[in-house]
């Protein structure tokens, strides 16, 4: 494997007021170029790795150990103001939801070219321009148009569009999607799909995907982690993962997706409640061993 | 779908250009008043006290809405009122919208001790009984003009707060906020440029509603005698006065009553017909 381009070493974050940790010692490499998907259910800590990297952990949880490295340099080390500067230049969000994630009073083309222009020091003329050619890239009809409309004039799946470009303007070597099709209909999750594997394959980005749909990762991802409780339990490649996964948790993940050849078939249930802190095998009490004895 | 959309449009403008009419009539009436008064607002008359509006038996010509117990014009009295009435609503509406939503948006926004501090402050603040509060306050400093608007702004700026701060907090946690702060955003630029944008409506919509409210206080301190002195004529002290003598002369209350009642009610709806007409996520 190449050297990764970014690289999580033990991080932990947890709650500031009861030190419950929500991430315990995570560690992810993703190769420049690559993509690696991070699935879990809800609740897991997907969305919170992102946000770690990106520096918009929510104020009531902070970072209280391990390392990030993004192209050979350590962030949490690096002062504040400079760790916002690399981050803003070599890195983009894919946001959830495309209804929030766009300004509501401010016109579209603004709101792509603002930030080429006032935080990366480009030529108006230049970031209208490259705003217009990703525009087409994304394939939005008369970008023109848009460019001057509110984001209530367009539709959920056109502003998702408009959001990738946003997100690819920059030339970003990472990009952070967070579960980007999980606010779209099944139709034009499709499309978006495609979209972002062809954007990413075409600039060489480095993409982490976050996600809660094994689907989707099989589609877009060479890599994969499965995440539990703030813990990574599985760390493999695709290909790898679907023959063979190894942890009781992954084979009960790959079991509930559903069969269309069987509708009947029921969902394999996870046994127990989850136990909040289990020091060496978070998931220990859940498989199906630990009920045969 | 087209059709349907203009509709509203419409039925917007009429809410708009109504309370609009009114209150730039007003704002007319309140700089021309010393020469479209047809009487001296302050000139007693004791032999023509109590006279009625032109309309009923007994009315003198030139007393178009009757006298008062000391025979001053009721007109006259009513039109020379909207300047204090709107200077009180200009000036102490934007100084308790400039302070309150300020101190919101620094505490929806930022959160954290800021928000702390400012809420329990807030908090502490609404637990005073409002209109005592004033009468304290405009004992201590005195009574005038000045302190009445001071009296204002200290009684109302928590509303502006509140509201503002919780809708900076909303704002605050939207996606397009995150998105800012990945691209490098400082903090305070994020707050002006991304999230004052979407507060404003409804801050215009709190300022109109406030400068209604404004006067409504006056005229509460004008009824505890702690409004502007006796000699400028005020709706507040009109109606305080009037209330004496209602059995008698209902009209000395009725008509600065109706006149408040109207301007209160145009400041509120112009603040709902912008905020209709000009906020995008609702147009």
């Amino acid at each position: 494997m190449m050297k990764p381009f970014l690289s999580i070493k033990n991080l932990t974050v947890s709650l500031k007021s009861s030190k419950e940790p929500l991430l315990r010692s995570v560690s992810l490499d993703l190769a420049a170029g690559n993509v690696l998907g991070l699935v879990g259910e809800s609740g897991a800590g997907k969305s919170m790795i992102g946000k770690a990297i990106l520096g918009i952990l929510p104020q009531a949880v902070e970072i209280t150990a391990g390392e990030i490295w993004l192209n050979d340099q350590e962030l949490l080390r690096k002062p504040a103001k400079e760790r916002r500067k690399f981050i803003g230049a070599s890195t983009a969000l894919i946001p959830q939801d495309p209804l929030t994630a766009l300004n509501p009073s401010r016109r579209i083309g603004p709101q792509i070219t603002e930030r080429l222009v006032d935080i990366l020091d480009w030529k108006k003329d230049a970031a209208l321009a490259r705003a217009l050619e990703l525009l087409n890239e994304v394939q939005i009809p008369d970008p023109e148009r848009v460019m001057h409309s509110y984001p209530h004039e367009i539709s959920g799946g056109m502003r998702q569009r408009i959001l990738i470009a946003s997100a690819f303007a920059a030339n970003p070597k990472l990009i952070i999607a967070d579960e980007p099709t999980t606010a779209l209909d099944v139709t034009v999750q499709k499309q978006i799909l495609h979209l972002i594997a062809d954007l990413q394959a075409r600039h060489q980005t480095s993409l982490l995907f976050v996600t809660h749909d094994l689907g989707v990762v099989s589609k877009v991802c060479q890599h994969l982690s499965v995440l539990y409780a703030g813990k990574v339990i599985e760390a493999s490649e695709i290909r790898d993962f679907f023959k063979n996964p190894k942890h009781p948790y992954s084979r009960a993940l790959l079991a509930a997706t559903p069969k269309y050849n069987d509708p009947a078939s029921s969902l394999t249930p996870v046994p127990e409640e989850v136990i909040a802190e289990v020091e060496a095998e978070i998931f220990a009490p859940r498989t199906e061993c630990s009920h045969v004895n | 779908m087209r059709e349907h959309r203009k509709k509203t449009k419409q039925r917007l403008g009429i809410r708009l250009w109504l309370s609009g009419g009114w209150l730039l009539v007003l704002i007319a009436i309140a700089l021309l008043a010393p020469w479209i008064s047809p009487k001296n607002p302050l000139e007693q008359d004791l032999f023509a006290a109590r006279l009625p509006p032109f309309w009923m038996a007994g009315a003198e010509p030139g007393f178009w809405l009757g006298t008062d117990s000391l025979g001053r014009d009721v007109l006259s009295r009513i039109l020379e009122g909207s300047r204090i009435a709107l200077l009180v609503a200009f000036i102490a509406g934007t100084a308790t919208c400039l302070i309150g939503a300020t101190l919101g948006m620094i505490a929806g926004f930022y959160r954290g001790w800021a928000d702390r501090i400012i809420s329990r402050f807030v908090d502490i603040w609404m637990a005073f009984p409002p209109v005592l509060f004033a009468i304290l306050l405009v004992a201590v400093i005195g009574t005038g003009l000045t302190s009445i608007i001071i009296a204002i702004v200290v009684i109302d700026w928590t509303r502006f707060c509140r509201v503002v701060r919780a809708e900076a907090m909303t704002q605050g946690q939207m996606d397009y906020v995150a998105s800012a702060q990945v691209a490098g955003q400082k903090r305070f630029g994020i707050m002006i440029a991304e999230i004052l944008p979407n507060v404003i409506p409804t801050i215009v919509a709190l300022l109109t509603l406030e400068m209604g409210i404004a006067i409504i206080v006056e005229t509460i301190l004008s009824f505890v005698n702690l409004s502007i002195s006796s000699d400028a004529p005020t709706w507040g002290g009109m109606i305080a006065e009037g209330r004496t003598s209602i059995y008698q002369a209902w009209w000395v209350l009725i008509f600065p009553l109706i006149v408040l009642f109207l301007t209160v009610l145009s400041f509120s709806q112009f603040g709902e017909g912008l905020k209709d007409r000009y906020d995008p996520v609702l147009r």
